[in-house]
């Protein structure tokens, strides 16, 4: 029932941000999403009690019939990983809409709707335990993203557009024709998560449907080869849309590996784990050097976005409890380091008109704080000690060392490479003299300094004190991790 | 039966308007007309009953697709009030509403046939009708060659239909469906080769009607040709009535007898998925691109068809109803900007939504619906019709089909790029009120029925 009031607040926001004007549509859509977070950690909470509801049956969940025939449950419920992504996305949505305070957007009350039917949806793709309603979700996500980037992207936004959409959408059918496929060998003829996990479909057929599911996740990920849509719409999409695109809804596709292919296709999945792993590292490897050697900001961190959630990937399929609970402990981090590093580069982008690295510098001499913010999302992403993502990439490192020791070679040089173009980035945009196409670099607006600056403590908060994830998310991994063994 | 009667009186009415000088009044009395024939057509429900000595048969199937039918005859109606309106129209306007009151009249009867003589007659009077309304536009060469090409095409057509019935019927000794059927389930294991080739002369006449490859080289140029109203009608009653008629006429006669065609239908369903999807991509002409669109929904229709042994009748008839009601939203809103812009070109879209937010809105709803996108009537359509064939054991086909709705929903999004992304043109663009209220209704139902398809997964 607690997970129904998360799902729908969201909805009724959006529609009602249909009826509001101008200014006022930013600050209804920053209450709503506040208030959503508080109910969030009322819902941690509970769940967190000593006597916590059962997951499946009780206060958290919800399971009615929905259509009989084919038999689909409207079935919504949180486990430790569904709750982990609510945290992500709940935590994330009030700074994207803050971010949007004090730009001028056309027709504002259309975007700030979309935005929130993106929350809706998003939350209801990570709570739903019916594969059906998950595809739906799924999809629907997918449409506000689309016309966001399209009314409100950048230079050649239709085509990048339009690339995003088929390419995203092609997965996702493939998707369906497993779901199908899923639907007629199961023994229950249904698509509960509980029944998918129990099901008994021989080796054989399993290798073929893991493609039809990981080319979707794939996709979304994006692992290379599918990345091409990425690093384009990434770099067009408005701010708040590639906010939305690389903190929370890549995620998707990575809490769908954990959550509807491992512990559905066990088999499928231990007979290809190599070759993806294989695939991960190469697009680590690519993406890394392709983002040192990158010039155009927003590109630079798409690149490292590949990079990073690369590695994240890799780490799931390592099929070990270090590598499920590293991938999801470092979703969150990601989510919100790769947010702060996309905003950092909106603001300057707005301030200097320029994105090429080359011709900024010095701008810590114009504003030290703003400085001071970006060298903690900086140090964030390459994995700091006492940042949160170390905590992270150290379980996925671990991971897969016990998987390989060679891939957790491969492993350690992401976070090398990503010191690399980081710090080079860095030291480009920020440090050095201020050249002669940064005159002058108006310091941090409110908004903006309240946004970078819980991203910062956001960052330390979880690298210094890592206990309650770690304890949220302890228990899922353990279950999924039983759950991918071959049956 | 009492809905096929009474829908012949409106049409009589619609001649005899013209004399009684009542052409005012005449839409707001067929469409009333048609509502009550809608409300008598229910009770006909859960009541088997035959009719004339076996001639006609009401069944819940028959039932069910005679609401949708008589549904988008009350839609296209309504339509029709603002469509008509140059003088040259209003002269025959009462000639148009009979003719479509008999089009009616002919996909009734292809709904509750029971015997081969009232198919041949229900697609006849269908198909005649619809030959006249194509060529409705007399000053105009394109609709004077879509009446033309389409009638050519068409008797052939049916000429190959009579051909099969003459040869089914020289085998089984009647015309009855019952009677074929009882001879296909004794002499199941050998078939005379006759029987067989009637069939296949029956099937390639349907394959034919419903526009599947490789017989669907006329749809195209008579979509573009006719009148965009009467566009709509085609790509909306007459395929689904065709396709009623094509599902019950296999699934009683010739179900057992299907070996020997199920390649056949197969290819020809994959053949329709593919060249639909493909070619609509370099559509420029919107009543093209959707006359494509509506050849590969074929194609998916074609689903419910090769795997007719698992009785998938509900599935063709939810696909039906989100099908129609997505097309109808679409043509609403594109005849309003052909109007307008004077082109029937996608760059007619251009900018629409800047112009009007909500006509945008609107079309590209409609466009997701068509594509197969959640939450709309078209997804659950698509959905289920996959999900039907998988299990009758076409997975190979379900897998061609997801491919193609990949391909195709390039197309849709181009007309929502064009509406959202291109540089506005000067026309501007408001739709009248009963075109409002078409759009409407038929959007509500679209995303109701996606949200809710549980009442009509079991319907029949």
């Amino acid at each position: 029932m607690l997970t129904l009031i998360l799902l729908l607040i969201p909805l009724i926001a959006s529609i009602i941000a249909l009826f509001l004007k101008g200014e006022l549509v930013k600050w209804f859509s920053l209450v709503a999403t506040i208030v959503q977070l508080a109910f969030t950690v009322y819902v941690f909470t509970v769940f967190k009690a000593p006597n916590a509801p059962e997951v499946t049956n009780g206060l958290l969940s919800l399971n009615i019939d929905w259509i009989n025939s084919p038999k689909i449950n409207f079935n919504i419920g949180l486990d430790g990983m569904s709750l982990l992504m609510v945290i992500l996305t709940n935590l994330l949505m009030p700074l994207i809409v803050l971010a949007g305070f004090n730009r001028n957007q056309e027709r504002t009350h259309i975007m700030y709707s979309l935005m929130l039917l993106m929350h809706f949806a998003l939350i209801g793709v990570f709570v739903s335990f019916d594969g059906f309603l998950y595809y739906i979700f799924w999809e629907l996500a997918l449409i506000p993203i689309y016309f966001i980037s399209l009314n409100w992207g950048g230079v050649n936004r239709a085509t990048v557009t339009l690339k995003f959409f088929i390419y995203t959408l092609a997965g996702s059918l493939l998707m369906l024709f497993g779901f199908i496929f899923l639907y007629w060998n199961t023994a229950s003829h249904s698509l509960s998560w509980v029944d998918l996990t129990m099901n008994h479909i021989c080796s054989c057929k399993q290798g073929f449907i893991f493609w039809m599911f990981f080319l979707a996740y794939a996709i979304k990920i994006p692992i290379i080869p599918f990345h091409t849509w990425q690093p384009d719409t990434y770099s067009s999409a408005p701010t708040q849309g590639t906010m939305l695109l690389s903190g929370i809804m890549l995620k998707m596709g990575l809490y769908s590996l954990l959550r509807w292919l491992l512990p559905v296709l066990p088999m499928g999945t231990a007979e290809y784990t190599p070759y993806v792993i294989a695939m991960c590292f190469i697009g680590v490897v690519y993406a890394s050097i392709i983002a040192i050697m990158q010039t155009d900001l927003k590109k630079l961190f798409a690149y490292s976005s590949i990079a990073h959630v690369g590695l994240i990937a890799a780490g799931i399929f390592a099929l070990n409890v270090q590598g499920i609970q590293g991938g999801l402990v470092q979703m969150l981090a990601h989510g919100i380091n790769v947010v702060g590093v996309f905003y950092c580069a909106d603001i300057i982008i707005n301030r200097t008109g320029s994105s090429d690295i080359n011709t900024l510098g010095g701008i810590r001499l114009l504003s030290p704080r703003f400085a001071t913010y970006f060298i903690v999302i900086v140090l964030g992403s390459v994995a700091l000690p006492l940042t949160n993502s170390f905590i992270g990439e150290f379980m996925l490192l671990l991971g897969l060392f016990e998987y390989n020791s060679w891939a957790a070679l491969f492993a350690g040089l992401t976070v090398i490479l990503g010191a690399v173009y980081m710090l080079r980035m860095y030291q480009k945009v920020m440090l050095g003299d201020v050249n002669e196409n940064v005159t002058v670099f108006e310091d941090l607006k409110w908004n903006e300094e309240l946004v970078l600056a819980t991203i910062a403590i956001l960052i330390f908060a979880f690298g210094i004190f890592p206990k309650p994830i770690l304890e949220l998310v302890a228990p899922i991994s353990e279950q999924i991790y039983r759950l991918s063994f071959v049956r | 039966m009492n809905t096929l009667i009474y829908t012949a009186c409106l049409g009589l009415f619609g001649l005899l308007a013209e004399i009684f000088n009542l052409r005012k009044y005449l839409i707001p009395i067929l469409v009333l007309g048609l509502a009550v024939i809608f409300s008598l057509n229910l009770q006909t429900w859960n009541n088997p009953q035959t009719h004339f000595n076996g001639m006609l048969s009401d069944s819940n199937f028959s039932t069910a697709f005679s609401g949708l039918a008589l549904f988008i005859m009350l839609i296209i109606l309504i339509l029709s009030g603002d469509f008509y309106t140059s003088t040259d129209d209003e002269k025959h306007i009462s000639d148009y509403m009979a003719i479509l009151m008999f089009t009616l009249c002919g996909a009734l009867m292809m709904f509750s046939f029971s015997n081969m003589a009232m198919l041949f007659l229900g697609i006849e009077t269908l198909s005649i009708s619809l030959y006249v309304m194509a060529g409705s536009r007399r000053f105009e060469l394109k609709s004077n060659e879509a009446g033309f090409k389409y009638f050519l095409m068409g008797s052939f057509a049916s000429a190959f239909l009579l051909f099969g019935i003459a040869l089914v019927f020289g085998v089984t000794g009647t015309f009855s469906i019952d009677g074929i059927g009882n001879y296909m389930r004794m002499h199941a294991d050998k078939l005379d080769p006759l029987f067989i080739v009637g069939m296949l002369l029956m099937i390639f006449a349907m394959l034919f009607k419903v526009s599947a490859a490789p017989f669907h080289f006329w749809a195209p140029d008579v979509y573009e040709g006719a009148p965009s109203l009467i566009t709509a009608l085609m790509s909306t009653l007459v395929k689904i009535a065709a396709f009623a008629a094509f599902y019950r006429l296999l699934s009683s006669c010739f179900v057992f007898a299907l070996g020997k065609a199920e390649i056949i239908l197969t290819i020809s369903c994959a053949a329709t998925l593919l060249v639909g999807n493909l070619v609509a991509l370099v559509q420029d002409n919107f009543k093209r691109l959707l006359a494509y669109s509506g050849i590969s929904h074929a194609g998916y229709m074609m689903l419910a068809i090769i795997s007719i042994q698992g009785s998938t009748d509900s599935a063709l008839f939810l696909y039906s109803v989100g099908y129609a009601v997505a097309s109808l939203a679409a043509f609403a809103i594109a005849i309003t900007v052909f109007k307008s812009t004077g082109t029937e070109s996608i760059s007619g879209f251009n900018g629409l939504a800047k112009k009007n937010p909500l006509l945008a809105a609107s079309l590209t709803m409609a466009m997701l619906s068509l594509a197969g996108i959640p939450p709309f009537a078209g997804f659950f359509g698509k959905y289920f019709i996959f999900s039907e064939a998988f299990r009758n054991g076409c997975q190979n086909m379900v897998f061609v089909a997801i491919i193609s709705s990949i391909i195709g929903v390039f197309y849709y999004m181009k007309v929502i790029v064009a509406m959202y992304s291109k540089p506005a043109n000067e026309f501007e663009i408001k739709p009248t009120f009963a075109y409002q209220m078409v759009i409407a209704v038929c959007l509500i139902i679209s995303i109701v029925l996606g949200l809710y398809p549980g009442v009509f997964t079991k319907l029949l």
